[in-house]
């Protein structure tokens, strides 16, 4: 656990937060990017520790939340054709247009929980005369593992294997929230795994561009005060630069052999969120030459669209413009048993991270 | 026992069909192995004399994989039932145990939890004095699936009802939490990661007692944490007695692998299921000598004071975090699932 006890230090912590105290003058909008840093926030009571004038808005990084509701009855209509459907954990609760892959799988839906996506491939490779499909939903944290089981299965001559691509991209998500009117964010605490993979180079001209600081941070208590800190720091200065306060894990450049593998299987394309909308160039697809391990393709789903619930604000909990508490809906027709939208359901959605670590 | 000698090697239909066949299995191995007075009259159910008041519990075990690290679904079934009634307050002494086995299971698998279920059962001193045995059609079952309903007497001294508690009393947990849960889940198709962690299965009824027989009505609960863990149970005593719980993170008895284990799969251990861990709610007064006894015990050795019964936040769980900060802890809801990253 080396590298965890020291950043959950209660005397570090709190050396840290009376440092924000001294440092701060007037209050400051401050969004942490990343899912599991809302459920730091939340689960180890920093919020309410944490000077009044620091404003914590969370951001839109789970991937689980942003997954539109059309790739969930996608994969549905895949478990329901025989398809085994092989998927992250988080990702089976969250409701589709009118049932979610737990349901499914009840019903008789051969639906599979990994850990990691290579395992589908020997799943696929074990069961020759049946097609096995991974959900591969995530950031580009979860991407090279993804491109890598393509590229096994395209090794080993696996043809029952593809994907349903679902893989989202933060900085292009950063520039939608910067960029809508009802935004107010002043800096923000970037996704540190996230940046372990691609590195931090992607934020210069965006930090640049919209004058906010971005600090990118990692995931425990220390951690998140002292990205925190990193940023009252500059704004009450007055300037925007990209700093790295996870640099134990988080190199300029990422890490060079995972890039790559992304690259060889995937390309920048456009991408719906869910509660957003379609961001332009910020989500991957399969490259050309790898089509033929294209799930939505494969099974001729691409044409399924569906509404969103009208009654959930999943876009406006995403975007940091309300609080899940400020939900009407909030912990009442809406709970992790009975979610109208996927924040509810994921354990790094904002709003469950509410609703399972309410503060007192 | 010697399966060559059996003339088959794998159960089916036919063993739960009442006739020659299932006699054939029950004199070769269930008799043979669980050979006691009761069990040998072969009469359709047992009858036993009890003095004063008898605790019973039933429950049904469905575990996979069947054999994990630590143990398998035999002794698990008997454990889990002694450890129910033991909770009571009762000194267990009978079991009833009913198999339902899916047709195609190896035999000298089924004599393998077989001979499991009798080591817990001595280990835990109660005899099987009744059960039952059925046989589904493959597809219609999971391997084996075991029932089992335990019958204690009440300990003399025992008063253990959620009305005694009081505001001050302490909550004392045997040792590490969250060993079974993260033993089956790395066996788990899918999220193999290899460790040595194994599972806790084991019966706590022999401190149960002496813990009764020293401190009588100072002890106010025992309860085990199982499925959904400590945060469900604490959950469901705080909403019970109408009083607050309060528990503190650096008090949570966690092993290390098991730490890690945790974070990589991203659960959280306080809801991880449990089998040989208790807890107990006593009188603030004798918290000390509790714990002095518990820890000399093999089975609380690891015991620890998590929390306390507060005036505050009353029906809720309040933990205050490692650096200070405080949260409400909710029950479990649905089943833990690893997250994406």
């Amino acid at each position: 656990m080396k590298y965890l006890s020291e950043y959950r230090n209660l005397e570090a912590t709190k050396k840290v937060l009376k440092e924000i105290e001294k440092t701060i003058t007037k209050p400051w909008n401050i969004m942490e990017i990343c899912g599991g840093q809302t459920h730091g926030l939340v689960k180890n009571g920093i919020l309410d520790l944490l000077p009044e004038k620091v404003r914590m808005i969370h951001g839109p990084g789970c991937p689980v939340c942003v997954t539109p509701l059309n790739l969930i009855d996608k994969a549905i209509e895949l478990l329901e054709k025989g398809v085994i459907v092989c998927s992250f954990g988080d990702m089976i609760r969250v409701p589709g247009s009118k049932k979610s892959l737990l349901e499914v799988k009840a019903e008789g839906g051969d639906l599979r929980i990994l850990y990691s996506p290579l395992e589908a491939v020997n799943i696929a490779k074990n069961n020759p005369d049946k097609e096995v499909v991974f959900f591969a939903v995530g950031f580009e944290t979860t991407a090279p593992a993804n491109a890598l089981s393509v590229l096994h299965a395209q090794k080993e001559g696996v043809k029952n294997y593809s994907i349903l691509v679902s893989h989202v991209l933060v900085p292009p998500a950063m520039e939608a929230i910067l960029s809508d009117e009802f935004s107010s964010i002043d800096a923000f605490l970037g996704a540190g795994h996230v940046c372990a993979i691609m590195g931090y180079q992607e934020y210069f001209p965006l930090a640049k561009k919209y004058m906010v600081p971005i600090i990118i941070t990692g995931f425990e208590p220390l951690d998140l005060v002292q990205g925190i800190l990193f940023a009252v720091k500059q704004l009450e200065k007055g300037s925007y630069e990209v700093e790295n306060q996870y640099a134990r894990v988080v190199k300029e450049k990422g890490n060079e052999a995972a890039i790559n593998v992304i690259n060889k299987v995937f390309e920048v394309g456009d991408r719906e969120w869910r509660g957003i909308g379609e961001i332009p160039n910020s989500g991957y697809k399969l490259r050309e030459e790898f089509k033929n391990f294209d799930a939505e393709l494969k099974f001729g789903i691409s044409n399924i669209k569906v509404p969103e619930n009208s009654k959930c604000i999943a876009g406006e909990i995403l975007k940091g413009i309300k609080k899940p508490n400020q939900c009407s809906e909030f912990g009442k027709t809406c709970t992790p048993a009975n979610p109208l939208g996927a924040p509810m359901v994921s354990s790094e959605g904002a709003c469950a991270a509410y609703y399972h670590f309410q503060t007192i | 026992m010697d399966t060559k000698n059996l003339g088959f090697d794998t159960i089916n239909l036919g063993h739960g069909s009442g006739g020659t066949m299932t006699r054939d299995l029950l004199d070769k191995i269930i008799f043979k192995t669980f050979d006691n007075p009761y069990l040998n009259q072969k009469h359709d159910g047992s009858i036993v004399k009890f003095d004063g008041e008898i605790a019973i519990s039933t429950d049904s075990f469905v575990i996979s994989p069947i054999f994990f690290k630590g143990g398998n679904i035999g002794e698990l079934a008997v454990n889990g039932t002694v450890n129910d009634v033991a909770m009571c307050g009762a000194i267990p002494k009978y079991l009833s145990l009913a198999f339902i086995v899916e047709e195609g299971l190896k035999i000298d698998e089924f004599i393998k939890i077989v001979n499991s279920v009798k080591a817990a059962a001595d280990e835990s001193g109660v005899l099987i004095i009744t059960g039952d045995t059925k046989v589904v059609e493959r597809g219609k079952g999971d391997k084996i699936f075991i029932n089992t309903t335990g019958f204690g007497e009440v300990h003399p001294k025992a008063k253990i009802t959620t009305d005694n508690i009081k505001i001050g009393d302490k909550i004392i947990v045997n040792g590490f939490i969250a060993q079974h849960g993260m033993a089956i889940m790395s066996q788990r198709e899918g999220l193999q990661f290899e460790s040595t962690i194994e599972s806790d299965t084991t019966n706590v009824n022999y401190l149960v007692n002496d813990l009764l027989d020293k401190f009588g009505d100072k002890i106010h609960l025992f309860r085990d944490p199982t499925r959904g863990g400590l945060a469900s149970v604490l959950s469901e005593i705080a909403g019970d007695i109408n009083k607050g719980v309060a528990i503190y993170e650096k008090d949570i008895p966690l092993e290390k692998q098991v730490a890690a284990a945790c974070e990589i799969l991203g659960l959280d251990p306080l809801y991880v299921a449990n089998e040989g861990v208790f807890l107990t709610i006593v009188d603030s007064a004798v918290a000390e000598e509790v714990l002095d006894l518990m820890k000399k015990d093999e089975k609380g050795k690891n015991s620890i004071c998590v929390g306390e019964i507060t005036k505050n936040h009353p029906t809720k769980v309040v933990m205050q975090s490692l650096i200070g900060g405080k949260r409400i802890v909710t029950p479990l809801i649905g089943e833990q699932l690893p997250r994406i990253c």
